[in-house]
């Protein structure tokens, strides 16, 4: 909502300036989003005479003139007009002014060699309508004396930028805005002694309502106004329109508008003479179509709030009006309409169509259904001041009269709620300057709400009201009391943190994407999740939630390569999503790493990233969050993207669990359609939702503290299995000989080739064996030396290495 | 007697010569092995008159220890002598860089809300959650804006349906909703997470982070609702004092409803805030309208409270001096080098929210 303080103080009385006012405004929660200088410049555009126009040496259809700007220089100034003439008086700008519609800032120019100082100006130019044909021609019986005289108006007045929340329509106009600055006490609310219609004639076109089922209109008002001659808006009347920023069209339109931003009461103008046989109000029929004023075609639904008449759709009410019946330069007979419609129908028939207005704006937050007839007095007897005519009677065609809202008001849920007190003479004084009729009863008050504000309807409505007015800088700050009933996070919460930290510390930078993706990445991870569209993207490549953080996270590391960084190590934790339904997600902690280890380093051969690297990752982490990895159980099942022969999938439990994460190789056909260049890409995802939550607290984990002090033996063992057997199954099968006895066993040797046969390899292990009784002698260690042996040839069919 | 210290003589001079080490062993052996001068004259102690015994002995257990402080002595120098030979021809160059290490960051959004969660710990609030697809009676109806209202149309929203009956939550509030349905009055929690609308220029991004607060009590005021935000942004800005302002807004979901500005000021092209006088928006809050109460089975004759909305990443932007709202998701390495923090930096109550 656009307003100027001029305008405000057609309604209010006040001595406050105007950096008060922008203060007051946002106190009583009518937000200043800006302020503009609208009329900075517009004083150096002049009104100025041609005394003698040239030919242009260069150039047939220019014009050099000599023009008066009421200077003792003449000025010279080049112009393409056709009607530019000796004698015409015209708007002149200085080099230094900037032009209003195009916003170029002039200068002295040459053009095709002549130099040209300023410009004389077109109303397009200056933005006063869309004639742009020639230069402003202004008579010179009003312009003659005023040679030199700035054009435009001196407009002190700065066009301020109005934040209006959607719950406040009668601020929609001005007189709202001025009354809520009347309650906090800003100056004294102009009682406007509106003329009424006096009129002998009676409206004669028909208007009728139809009762029928969504009828969206209750109201309708009209009045006719016969043999006007509608003109150009005089000059007060489209200054006043310019000063917020709205262009003056003609004087019929000028004058709606101006009521409708003044009071906020939006009218329509019919041609009477295209009204066929009066007007009925009704829901339209599927099929129906009409064109609207914004010359676009309009293909209506059932139910659609129309005013019509015996030849069809005129218009949709309170949204825009038809071509058809609409008002031109040479209309002679108004129809005017101010009318109420249903705030849910306006917005869903606007929505159905794609259609935004002004009328629409106000309508689908709530007119006041008691401005029909001001509306109408106020409009009729302007467009008659101004285009002269006969107005006939008010007709007003009702199907339900609107109710006055009551409420009862109990005093003391004030102070409940804001924490502090007001005297009930405040608040009558309040409530009343906001126009709510009172009446005191023995414990409360009785309030009648004023019909323009159909945001209230509950007593804590009022309360709002109250502190608003009374200015939230009252309300005393409570300061917290520092206590805790209730731990602040909980354990999986804390699981959430706790891995979002230990895979950072391996070196990884935590990224943050959107939760949705590029489909065309997206369909390289989804696996068996279904896609889920975004029915209304931001733009095509964010078109799916992702079923993978994979697809964002390597779009932006491939960003990252394109920079020309080698070696990085990115993760993100956060949902991925596996159906469309609230709750269909997970969380998920997903990392890539690139590049290579230790590159070029004087100390450290280089090598690339691999899978064990991801791997460490991984179980480290999950070992530092409190799961025990010897009870980790690894295949290498793992979903399409990731390379089917060096990737794995990790359990916390074998058997028991769901998946708690993958690791691995990135698929490399995915690197080369996504066109990755690195010499290594891993990845790995751990499923937080399938943690099981450790269920002790940290202190309860701590059990006995058990060592043994007896000695302990290392032996090694190498044998020779199939390539198919995984160290895994080997290392189980060595520890499940004694558990008691066994402390630790190590992979320290992987080799196939020489001197081993084809399809078979050789794992070296070192196994630990020490006691807990006692010092194990050489007879003990031989016969758990045998047993190992034993175990592991019949478990996996190995061959012990001699 | 003169057997004693004819072999102290002999030998202290022998050890003061230059000897290796095995020659030093050797004469230890000589002295204390087995069948050692020393050590044999050990054996003569109980052969030695009963006069003179004890002298003997005390003499001899006097020369035994001269002569063992004498070698020992000698081994430590040749020792440390061969040490330091040693040492002379060890030495690198330690200018030279260290092995490779690599050094992971938090994103400055989760840090920010893990800073909130410590500062809102503090007073009593417990974290809650909910899913980022929610349904439009969770994210609209329930929170007071029916359909057709044109609240709505201040969010822009995605939806996951024709129908839109699934949509990407455009606000936390709704975990107010699910928070209230779960369990009993009085409440105390903040909603940290993801927040979509379908925007996007420099200042907005399609998603965002939010946090939401919410307590329901029997006699919660605005004077409570003032004094928690108070207290957060002062603690959160780390500053001693701060200026506040609350305005009269309008959302849908709460009565009365506040925005609230903070004053701040540039300083040498840096945010200082808490000083200056211009003012900008930070979050938005109100008392928790009695319908949304009654939607979710709270009594709001007996209870009331306030609810809270804070843009996390605007309050990192303002914190750190990050300009940019969409860098934040770019996952540049630079920028997440440059603005992220050591996982090892855990905000906490007894140890301050940073270093």
């Amino acid at each position: 909502m656009k307003i100027t303080f001029d305008w405000i103080k057609d309604h209010l009385d006040t001595k406050f300036k105007e950096d008060k006012l922008l203060e007051q405004l946002t106190n009583v929660g009518l937000e200043v989003e800006g302020v503009e200088n609208l009329s900075t410049g517009l004083d150096l555009f002049k009104v100025a005479k041609i005394l003698k126009t040239e030919k242009h040496p260069n150039a047939d259809r220019l014009k050099v003139c000599d023009v008066d700007v009421g200077e003792k220089e003449i000025k010279k100034v080049v112009c393409g007009a056709p009607n530019a003439r000796e004698g015409l008086i015209t708007v002149y700008a200085p080099p230094g002014a900037i032009v209003p519609k195009s916003k170029v800032k002039l200068v002295v120019a040459k053009i095709r060699d002549v130099t040209s100082y300023g410009m004389l100006c077109s109303e397009s130019e200056l933005d006063l309508s869309d004639e742009s044909d020639g230069i402003t021609e202004l008579s010179s019986k009003k312009y003659g004396k005023s040679i030199g005289k700035s054009y435009f108006s001196k407009s002190n007045s700065n066009l301020i930028d109005l934040s209006i929340t959607p719950n406040r329509p009668d601020c929609l106009g001005v007189r709202g805005i001025a009354r809520d600055l009347a309650a906090s006490g800003f100056g004294k609310l102009k009682d406007l002694k509106e003329k009424k219609i006096k009129s002998k004639n009676k409206q004669t076109v028909k208007v009728k309502i139809n009762k029928e089922k969504g009828q969206a209109c209750s109201s309708f008002g009209s009045c006719l106004i016969t043999n006007v001659e509608n003109t150009e808006s005089p000059k007060w009347l489209k200054d006043k329109l310019l000063s917020v920023g709205q262009k003056p069209i003609s004087a019929i339109v000028d004058i709606t508008n101006y009521v409708m931003l003044d009071i906020n009461r939006p009218l329509h103008a019919y041609d009477a003479d295209k009204i066929e046989k009066g007007i009925v109000v009704r829901n339209s029929k599927s099929g129906e179509e009409f064109t609207a004023l914004d010359n676009k075609n309009y293909k209506l639904d059932d139910g659609m709030c129309v005013i019509s008449d015996s030849k069809g759709v005129l218009g949709l009410g309170g949204i825009i009006g038809g071509t058809r019946s609409g008002t031109e330069f040479d209309t002679k007979n108004i129809l005017l309409e101010s009318a109420y419609f249903e705030p849910r129908s306006i917005r869903s028939t606007s929505k159905k169509l794609n259609l935004d207005t002004d009328a629409k704006f106000r309508f689908e937050r709530g007119i006041d259904p008691l401005s029909i007839e001001d509306g109408l007095n106020k409009a009729a007897l302007l467009i008659k001041e101004i285009c002269g005519g006969e107005i006939s009677k008010i007709d007003i065609q009702r199907i339900e009269t609107g109710k006055v809202r009551t409420i009862k008001f109990y005093t003391n849920l004030f102070e409940k709620v804001t924490g502090f007190k007001i005297s009930i003479k405040e608040i009558l004084k309040i409530l009343e300057n906001l126009g709510f009729k009172i009446k005191k009863e023995k414990n409360y008050l009785k309030l009648s709400v004023p019909t323009w504000r159909p945001d209230i309807s509950k007593e804590i409505d009022i309360v709002e009201e109250l502190v608003r007015i009374t200015g939230y800088d009252k309300i005393k700050i409570i300061d917290p009391i520092k206590e805790r009933n209730k731990s602040t996070l909980t354990q999986s919460q804390k699981l959430f943190h706790f891995l979002q930290r230990a895979i950072a510390s391996k070196g990884y930078l935590e990224a943050i994407t959107w939760s949705f993706t590029d489909s065309n990445y997206n369909d390289h991870f989804k696996d068996k999740n279904k896609e889920i569209k975004i029915i209304n993207p931001i733009s095509s490549d964010l078109g799916v939630l992702r079923n993978s953080i994979f697809s964002n996270l390597i779009m932006y590391m491939n960003k990252n390569l394109d920079r020309g960084f080698k070696d990085l190590s990115i993760f993100e934790i956060g949902p991925i999503f596996t159906g469309s339904n609230p709750g269909e997600q997970n969380t998920v902690v997903c990392g890539l790493s690139v590049g290579k280890k230790s590159r070029l380093s004087w100390i450290e051969k280089e090598r690339n990233v691999d899978v064990f690297d991801v791997k460490r990752d991984v179980v480290q982490t999950l070992v530092e969050a409190g799961y025990n990895s010897d009870k980790f159980f690894i295949d290498s099942e793992t979903p399409n993207y990731y390379h089917p022969g060096k990737s794995g999938r990790l359990f916390l439990n074998r058997g028991k669990d769901q998946i708690a994460a993958y690791f691995g190789e990135i698929h490399p056909n995915i690197l080369k359609k996504i066109d990755i260049k690195t010499e290594s890409l891993m990845g790995f995802e751990i499923f937080v939702d399938n943690l099981k939550l450790p269920k002790k607290t940290l202190k309860d984990q701590k059990t006995k503290f058990q060592v043994s002090d007896y000695q302990k033996s290392e032996r090694d063992f190498a044998f020779i299995v199939d390539k198919e057997i995984k160290a895994q199954d080997l290392i189980n099968a060595v520890s499940s000989v004694d558990q008691k006895l066994i402390s630790n066993i190590r992979v320290f040797d992987v080799y196939e080739g020489e001197n081993i046969p084809e399809n078979q390899k050789s794992i070296a292990i070192s196994v630990t064996i020490q006691s807990f009784e006692k010092t194990l002698n050489d007879n003990d260690l031989e016969n758990i030396n045998n047993s190992i042996i034993k175990t592991v040839e019949n478990k996996t069919g190995a061959k012990i290495r001699s | 007697m003169s057997d004693l210290k004819n072999i102290q003589n002999d030998y202290s001079a022998k050890l003061n010569n230059n000897l290796s080490l095995e020659e030093i062993n050797q004469i230890k052996t000589e002295l204390f092995g087995k069948n050692g001068l020393i050590s044999s004259q050990f054996k003569n102690i109980a052969s030695i008159p009963e006069a003179d015994r004890k002298k003997f002995a005390s003499d001899l257990n006097q020369i035994k220890d001269e002569l063992q402080n004498l070698i020992t002595n000698k081994i430590n120098e040749i020792e440390s002598k061969k040490i330091n030979e040693k040492l002379e021809k060890e030495k690198i160059d330690v200018t030279l860089p260290e092995r490779p290490f690599v050094r992971g960051k938090i994103h400055p959004v989760s840090q920010t809300i893990d800073e909130i969660s410590s500062i809102f710990s503090e007073i009593g609030f417990s974290v809650e959650e909910g899913p980022d697809i929610e349904n439009e009676y969770n994210n609209f109806t329930a929170l007071n804006t029916p359909d057709n209202h044109p609240a709505r149309d201040m969010h822009d929203t995605f939806y996951l349906d024709e129908n839109k009956e699934v949509l990407l939550r455009t606000h936390t509030s709704p975990v107010q909703i699910r928070t209230m349905l779960k369990d009993r009055p009085p409440f105390k929690i903040i909603a940290p997470g993801r927040t979509y609308r379908s925007d996007s220029d420099q200042t907005h991004a399609p998603m965002f982070h939010q946090v939401e607060g919410l307590h329901i009590d029997k006699d919660i005021n605005m004077g409570h609702l003032k004094g928690c935000l108070n207290y957060f942004i002062k603690e959160f800005f780390e500053v001693e004092k701060i200026k506040m302002r609350f305005r009269p807004s309008h959302f849908p979901f709460t009565e009365p409803s506040a925005e609230v500005d903070i004053g701040y000021e540039i300083k040498d092209g840096k945010i200082v805030i808490g000083e200056g006088d211009q003012w900008l928006e930070i979050l938005g809050c109100g008392m928790v309208h009695p319908n949304v109460l009654k939607n979710v089975k709270v009594d709001p004759s007996k209870y009331q409270g306030y609810a809270f909305g804070i843009g996390i990443d605007r309050l990192a932007m303002l914190k750190y001096g990050i300009n940019d709202l969409r860098a934040f998701f770019d996952c540049d390495y630079r920028w997440l080098n440059h603005f992220g923090f050591d996982p090892l930096d855990v905000p906490s109550n007894y140890r301050g929210l940073s270093r």
